[in-house]
């Protein structure tokens, strides 16, 4: 496989991730939030193995395996078994609706071109171009996780931003080093069973996982 | 003395056009049979539909104006021409150099134009209920497609159709994102354009969810004939304005020039025909396997749908741009 190849198909997986993230941002239903999740980490998961190859740097793979293993089958598995523990309403209600999102999604996109386009001239790398992909990534978890009213979907948000952070870290710097990454996926397993605690304190103080609710939360005057 | 042969193939396709939009028709129909465990009424059933409606007899209301008589002819004529400007058999059409993928989508516009005053003319509620659903359904898709076809024709430089096969026939072939976002809305504007499933149901006629066939419900005869094989001729273009920008390998990039010779005009037409033959095949299993696994949507939903597409081909123009 040539260097030009590898960066064609890893342009195509940066390709892939955005999709997925607009696609998390217009879903509907909580199990395909879910897939649409587990399908952006296997993107990343492919497109981290490709920078390995890439660069030469062989930690990258270890990172690989590591995002293969918790953000397509363990954080997947963990919220698939909270939201069937928890009964959640299985329509996504969002305080945006769907076309307005799109628009102001793609205004993202083109925003984060814009804001990466200078850091582009410095680097020399072959996948440089996918930085303001990675960026737009961030933003769109960003703005997930403002339109939506669902803690469940708000955590989904989150860990699509994480994804983009990670995409950022092997696309513009060919992967940090090895013992971050690992101490990066830790926290995301450790904050996934938190959120998975904080769900359950939620569900019981509010009989709901709405945020609103928690407007509740301010003392009488 | 004028060249003979561009006029020669280009005659060659128009007939094709006329005599393979009804038959990719009745093999799609087919194709839906076999999928729902029905028995089909054959691929040359839609021939048949065709000669039977032009035997009959013309009724028109009795406040019914030129328009209304006139549109059919319009609808025709507008969508073979269409015909003979998008690169199906060849690349060097007389015609192709005279309009680009934009006058094209003009066409289209016109058609859309004039069927929705014909089904205001009448003055019935169905007609005018599905002109209004399919003006809501052209102004979504319209810009889509546009933003779909202008992600291919950044990559090559070029609003012809023409030209663009050529780029992509004769460039060396590179992964790119863009074109698989542009495909992918290309392919879901197609869906909304031509009345399938699951934005209209070509074979419903039942009040709430038609739309294309509300629009038409007061033609009959001739008039309904003619309509009828132009909505064919339609769904025909759109897949052979696909596969012309997507997957134009096959299609014959001769000079069609005395110089080359008949012969070998000849043999790259013929080619080109049964490429044409094997991608429609194929495109037909796509269309059917999209169609039986969706079921129709709200029309309401559409606007997002359309929405969606529209999305795809900005994203398609943005990673051409950030990407590549």
């Amino acid at each position: 496989m040539s260097i030009n190849l590898a960066a064609q198909i890893n342009s195509i997986m940066a390709a892939l991730i955005l999709l997925t993230a607009f696609g998390l941002l217009v879903q509907r239903r909580m199990y395909g939030l879910l897939h649409l999740f587990a399908w952006q980490g296997l993107f990343l998961s492919v497109s981290t193995a490709i920078v390995g190859y890439v660069s030469g740097a062989h930690h990258l793979y270890i990172s690989s395996i590591l995002t293969l293993a918790l953000k397509v089958v363990l954080i997947p598995y963990i919220l698939h078994f909270l939201i069937r523990q928890l009964h959640i309403h299985k329509e996504v209600e969002q305080l945006v609706n769907v076309p307005t999102t799109m628009l102001i999604g793609i205004a993202l996109v083109i925003f984060s071109y814009y804001l990466t386009a200078p850091i582009r001239e410095l680097s020399t790398l072959v996948t440089r171009s996918t930085l303001a992909v990675a960026l737009a990534t961030v933003m769109l978890g960003l703005l997930m996780m403002i339109t939506r009213r669902h803690a469940v979907t708000q955590i989904i948000g989150f860990l699509a931003l994480e994804n983009g952070l990670f995409f950022a870290a092997t696309s513009a710097t060919y992967g940090m080093p090895l013992v971050v990454e690992l101490g990066v996926a830790l926290d995301i397993l450790i904050a996934a069973f938190i959120f998975g605690i904080f769900f359950f304190q939620i569900r019981t103080t509010f009989d709901s996982l709405d945020v609103e609710q928690m407007t509740k939360l301010k003392e009488e005057d | 003395m004028i060249e003979l042969y561009p006029f020669l193939i280009e005659a060659i396709q128009i007939l094709i056009v006329l005599l393979f939009a009804p038959l990719f028709v009745g093999w799609i129909r087919m194709l839906k049979c076999w999928f729902q465990g029905r028995t089909s009424a054959g691929l040359f059933q839609p021939y048949r539909d065709i000669v039977k409606l032009f035997h009959k007899d013309v009724i028109l209301a009795e406040n019914a104006s030129w328009l209304f008589r006139f549109t059919p002819y319009l609808v025709f004529g507008v969508t073979v021409l269409a015909g003979g400007i998008i690169p199906i058999l060849s690349l060097s059409l007389p015609f192709a150099t005279v309009a680009d993928v934009i006058a094209i989508v003009a066409l289209f516009a016109i058609v859309r134009f004039f069927t929705a005053l014909a089904g205001m003319d009448i003055g019935t509620a169905f007609g005018g209920m599905g002109s209004s659903r399919e003006m809501m359904i052209g102004s979504l898709a319209e810009p889509a497609m546009l933003m779909a076809i202008f992600t291919v024709s950044l990559i090559s430089q070029t609003t012809s159709l023409s030209n663009m096969a050529d780029m992509l026939i004769h460039k060396e072939f590179i992964l790119r994102p863009s074109m698989a976002f542009a495909l992918l809305a290309f392919v879901l504007i197609s869906l909304a354009e031509t009345g399938r499933i699951p934005v209209d149901n070509p074979a419903t006629h039942l009040e709430l969810t038609m739309i294309h066939e509300a629009m038409i419900l007061e033609y009959s005869g001739r008039h309904l004939a003619l309509i009828e094989w132009a909505g064919m001729i339609k769904l025909f273009l759109f897949t052979t304005i696909g596969i012309a920008s997507f997957f134009p390998w096959g299609i014959s990039t001769l000079p069609s020039n005395a110089a080359i010779g008949g012969l070998g005009n000849l043999i790259s037409i013929s080619a080109g025909i049964i490429f044409l033959i094997l991608k429609l095949g194929f495109l037909g299993i796509g269309l059917i396997l999209i169609e039986t696994g969706l079921a129709k949507m709200r029309i309401f939903r559409v606007p997002e749908f359309l929405g969606g597409a529209f999305l795809l081909s900005t994203l398609g123009m943005l990673s051409y741009f950030i990407l590549e």
